[in-house]
């Protein structure tokens, strides 16, 4: 936890760190028709590096000695979170139906142990349901991939 | 008496038969969001909010509004059944609610945690329908000075009232306005804190942060414990719950405590969650006995979720008068006013009276809705809970990618709520609030431009905060509010005694044995 808290805290310092550089930038101070566009900003990421700061020396000092997160717990959070990013990567290619399908296959598959056709019908009912909803009702359009235009959408 | 002429109005807006159906489904999508784990109001609406673009104001906050109410009632499910808070807020409700459900009085408890909320809710509705209008006709005497007030006002009560390290809610806060700060600086027309980005032109929006810190992060978190789900059955018959109803009237006081506790808190932005953990506190201490809270007391049930419910609904009189959101969630509609072309703030009043009205009178026949189809459907509820983890995940998540997309129709904001997702896992576990992050992405914009206009009334000079009466005693009330912490320490080292009162009282707070395990998880400051 310890080592943690100080990687964060010293984390936020560096975003504060540029978004004061940027805000010097753009100019911190006072113009001839009032504050410039960094007046605010320049405020906000002083406060964030100093409590950031505070944060940081108190971890420092303290001995907090507990785990942050056991290596038992942070193979299924990976094995959860790897998954996901490649859903997001993939879908400006094969569009958002195509990767649901696939994405919830997978998910059933390897964490849910099903080795069955359960999976199918989840899989291809639940982009179905998705594309009715936001397609056809709510006509808000999502990504779609070469499988949707050989479709016709 | 005009409230009750326009209540009138509000509710033949409500009761035309499209913005019914509306309501119903909305208490319906809202149950099952509050039942599902990772899936909560804030981004629940959040995710939603996008399909409303296209509908007309009114209708679109008695929906959204409906499932904030829905996810209030379904929290409890959960928590008595299955001993997993499906909402932060129910963790309380844990404590005595599912001792009760392994006595074999889970048709009890959730009668009286229904019926509690429902108590709590209409409570804050009566007191939202006769208070809005006045301090709506107070605050349009507000200039920015005063305006940029109350919102320090509104930032400092998280500082103050928060129960983490004062220092982790600033910087939280901080993260907020550096966040909402992102973009087209709407008074200069300067871009800032883009670097040359186009992308980052449109800045970056809130949805999209409410849906990675509380979805995907609550997601990895419950994935992390490991949950399974074991629970008890439930079937709510007509005979339990009259006989529930004929013995609740003996704890009006509890109710009427917890009613008040639950408004103080959903008002100043400190919301349901320390509410409904107080309210218990307080019940525990004031009751005859006192040592059985735990044991499945239906006080123990009352208590909590009746402030819980009064916080969340009275959260939304701040934001209707003054624009500043009292809970995430009502952030979150606030910031669907935005999108839906409503200045939020005193005029809504003046200029939008179907909206405002329409919304109260949805908040009273919302619950009665409410309550009815919880106690009719907890079985069907609780049974979501039995489809496969597996499956309920990827659809959260699927649910999450799209919902962010829909927002500005763009990629990199599904980019952008996988990293908050991983930002809201991390600050989770270091015990960084979110709250107070959230309502500086959507309050940002606004807390600047009054402050920089306060700024240019009084030609940078700070003490315009302390010019006139008015505006000081709001500023001071922030500033004692920011120097809490260190003024109830100061406090306690001087007395001893109340030391030991507050150790009691913390103690009581705390879950005594490893009942909670799969709730801590979730309790930690969301």
């Amino acid at each position: 936890m310890r080592i943690a808290e100080m990687i964060v805290a010293a984390f936020l310092i560096a975003i504060g760190a540029v978004v004061m550089w940027d805000s010097v930038r753009i100019g911190a101070g006072w113009a001839s028709d009032g504050p410039r566009s960094g007046y605010f900003p320049f405020y906000v990421s002083l406060l964030l590096i100093l409590s950031s700061l505070v944060v940081f020396v108190q971890a420092a000092i303290g001995n907090d000695r507990r785990v942050f997160v056991e290596r038992r717990q942070f193979g299924p959070v990976l094995s959860v979170f790897i998954p996901t990013t490649i859903f997001v990567l993939v879908i400006p290619w094969i569009g958002i139906y195509f990767a649901t399908a696939l994405f919830i296959a997978y998910f059933m598959w390897w964490i849910g142990g099903y080795r069955d056709w359960t999976i199918l019908p989840v899989a291809v009912g639940v982009p179905l349901a998705t594309f009715c909803v936001f397609e056809i009702w709510f006509l808000v359009p999502l990504p779609k991939g070469p499988i949707e235009t050989m479709l016709g959408y | 008496m005009d409230e009750i002429s326009s209540l009138i109005g509000g509710f033949a807006t409500v009761l035309q038969p499209y913005n019914l159906v509306l309501m119903v489904v909305g208490i319906v999508l809202g149950v099952i969001i509050g039942v599902l784990p990772g899936l909560g109001g804030a981004n629940g609406v959040a995710i939603l909010l996008p399909l409303t673009f296209s509908m007309s104001p009114t209708s679109a906050i008695i929906m959204l509004s409906c499932i904030y109410w829905g996810a209030l009632f379904g929290g409890a499910i959960t928590s008595i059944l299955f001993n997993i808070p499906g909402e932060p807020w129910s963790v309380a409700t844990t404590f005595d609610g599912y001792p009760m459900a392994q006595k074999g009085q889970a048709a009890e408890a959730l009668t009286a945690a229904f019926t509690s909320s429902f108590v709590g809710a209409l409570f804050a509705v009566v007191l939202i329908t006769f208070l809005a209008p006045l301090v709506a006709q107070f605050a349009l005497r507000f200039g920015p000075p005063e305006l940029f007030s109350v919102m320090f006002l509104a930032f400092c009560s998280f500082v103050g009232l928060g129960r983490g390290s004062p220092f982790k809610t600033v910087a939280s806060m901080m993260i907020g306005f550096w966040l909402a700060a992102i973009g087209l600086d709407s008074i200069t027309g300067r871009l800032r804190l883009t670097f040359g980005s186009y992308e980052l032109m449109r800045g970056v929006d809130f949805l999209v942060v409410v849906i990675g810190l509380f979805g995907i992060g609550e997601i990895l978190l419950t994935i992390e414990e490991g949950l399974t789900f074991k629970g008890k059955n439930a079937r709510i018959n007509p005979r339990i719950v009259l006989e529930t109803w004929k013995e609740l009237p003996k704890y009006w006081a509890t109710s009427l405590r917890s009613a008040i506790i639950g408004c103080w808190l959903g008002i100043t932005p400190a919301g349901a969650t320390p509410a409904s953990f107080m309210s218990y506190g307080i019940a525990k201490r004031m009751s005859k006995d006192g040592d059985a809270f735990g044991t499945g007391r239906i006080e123990g049930v009352v208590a909590p979720e009746t402030a819980a419910h009064a916080a969340g609904t009275s959260a939304l009189l701040p934001m209707l008068t003054l624009g500043i959101p009292g809970s995430p969630t009502a952030a979150v509609l606030l910031g669907g006013l935005l999108i839906w072309g409503l200045q939020p703030g005193p005029m809504l009043f003046v200029e939008q009276k179907e909206f405002v009205w329409g919304l109260i009178a949805s908040m009273y026949l919302g619950n009665i809705v409410g309550l009815i189809v919880v106690l009719a459907a907890v079985p069907w509820f609780a049974a979501i809970l039995r489809i496969p983890f597996s499956i309920i995940a990827s659809v959260i998540l699927v649910l999450c990618a799209i919902g962010a997309y829909t927002v500005h129709n763009a990629i990199l904001d599904v980019w952008f709520v996988l990293l908050f997702g991983v930002v809201g896992y991390i600050f989770k576990k270091l015990d960084y609030p979110l709250a107070p992050m959230v309502l500086a992405i959507v309050l940002g914009d606004r807390a600047e431009s009054s402050f920089r206009q306060a700024m240019l009334m009084s030609q940078g000079d700070l003490s315009i905060f302390w010019a006139n009466g008015l505006v000081a005693s709001i500023s001071g009330l922030a500033v004692v509010l920011l120097f809490w912490p260190l003024l109830s320490r100061l406090r306690l080292w001087l007395t001893e005694k109340r030391f030991f009162v507050r150790r009691r009282v913390q103690e009581d707070v705390a879950p005594t044995d490893g009942r909670t395990e799969a709730g801590s998880g979730k309790s930690r400051a969301k």
